[in-house]
């Protein structure tokens, strides 16, 4: 792409994608041209399964403010989980597929 | 110029051809029917991807006289949708500059092959493929003509050199072998107004022939219509300016050797 920012974090979770549920395995985080987002550059996350091929993937585009909601959204999230001892750690944890 | 009582037809189909290190990969494929000879262009897609815009923007130097053709620069990262294999090579960091470029050079040995070909070759790039554009026409010897559409990161800061790109373009400037043409938006990012104006003294430097054209009112892409950035004034004249550039360069046969 044109700027080339782009970050690659290894995932467990599952994904669900155009022909159904996935296991994720990677999530590449870039701040690019989007595909579809009305943004000259837009956060860009793509939540994919590279061994099942590049058409198995999640993707969404987001301006700068909402990604920035969005990360204090998850870890306000995840923070509540934590006070409540509601956190299931999933490593080592084999997910369904 | 077209009349209305001219024969017009074209062929356009997925090919494959020898690309960088002679590996296979497929490219789009189009030229006028007819005996020709046809002067041929290279079509270097952008940074989203070998997609519908690229497809059409084949279709569309095909329709103005030239043998066309547009490599998929991803072959390698597999196949899927446009987007799909896009997004995977984004997150890889991009096609290898080394890739591009020897991939580039097999399209431009496959139009100079064809039994039509006038022997002129061209480039043409936006995005990414802009770049990869004025990569080719500094590191490939033979091409006839050159556009560099918004290529970022011609100019490129020493951090920002990778594996994959180690050598920033601007580097290669005293090796550009042909005219080169640049359309850029005033109000893009990348690249800025700044490096093309850092561009266009490097040319000077080096005294090479070049047409830089900064359009106000325009960002980054400004030619694809399906997008927010699409400026319909400013595209028309750019694609004008490019006709005009091509066929300056690439209408009178090359002699031969």
């Amino acid at each position: 792409m044109c700027t080339m920012i782009v970050k690659q974090v290894e995932i467990e979770g599952s994904g669900k994608g155009t022909s159904g549920w996935f296991g994720l395995r990677q999530a590449n985080v870039s701040y690019d041209h989007p595909f579809h987002a009305p943004l000259e550059h837009a956060l860009n996350i793509d939540f994919v399964n590279e061994a099942q091929g590049p058409g198995t993937r999640v993707a969404v585009e987001l301006s700068v403010e909402s990604a920035q909601a969005l990360v204090k959204t998850i870890l306000s999230v995840l923070d509540r989980a934590e006070v409540g001892g509601y956190l299931e750690r999933l490593a080592g944890v084999e997910l369904r597929r | 110029m077209y009349q209305t009582d001219m024969y017009e037809g074209m062929l356009a189909e997925t090919i494959v051809h020898q690309g960088h290190h002679g590996e296979v990969i497929n490219a789009y494929f189009a030229r006028p029917l007819g005996q020709g000879p046809f002067p041929g262009m290279v079509v270097i897609h952008h940074a989203p991807g070998w997609d519908e815009w690229y497809r059409e923007a084949t279709r569309k130097f095909a329709h103005h006289g030239y043998a066309t053709i547009s490599p998929n620069l991803y072959y390698r990262a597999g196949h899927g949708t446009p987007e799909d294999v896009a997004a995977k090579v984004r997150a890889a960091g991009g096609v290898p500059d080394d890739q591009a470029v020897g991939d580039v050079a097999g399209a431009m040995q496959y139009l100079r092959a064809l039994p039509y070909s006038n022997s002129r070759v061209g480039v043409f790039g936006t995005c990414s493929g802009g770049r990869h554009a004025y990569l080719v026409a500094c590191r490939v010897k033979g091409s006839d003509a050159a556009v560099d559409c918004w290529g970022g990161r011609v100019v490129m800061a020493q951090e920002d050199l990778t594996p994959r790109q180690p050598v920033a373009p601007i580097e290669y400037t005293q090796d550009l072998s042909c005219p080169l043409l640049g359309l850029f938006g005033a109000d893009d990012r990348n690249p800025t107004p700044e490096q093309v104006a850092q561009h266009e003294q490097e040319l000077k430097k080096h005294g090479k022939s070049y047409e830089f054209h900064m359009y106000p009112g325009a960002g980054h892409g400004f030619f694809y219509y399906d997008r927010r950035d699409y400026r319909q004034a400013q595209a028309v004249d750019g694609w004008q300016k490019i006709f005009a550039f091509l066929e300056k360069y690439l209408s009178t046969p090359a002699k031969s050797a």
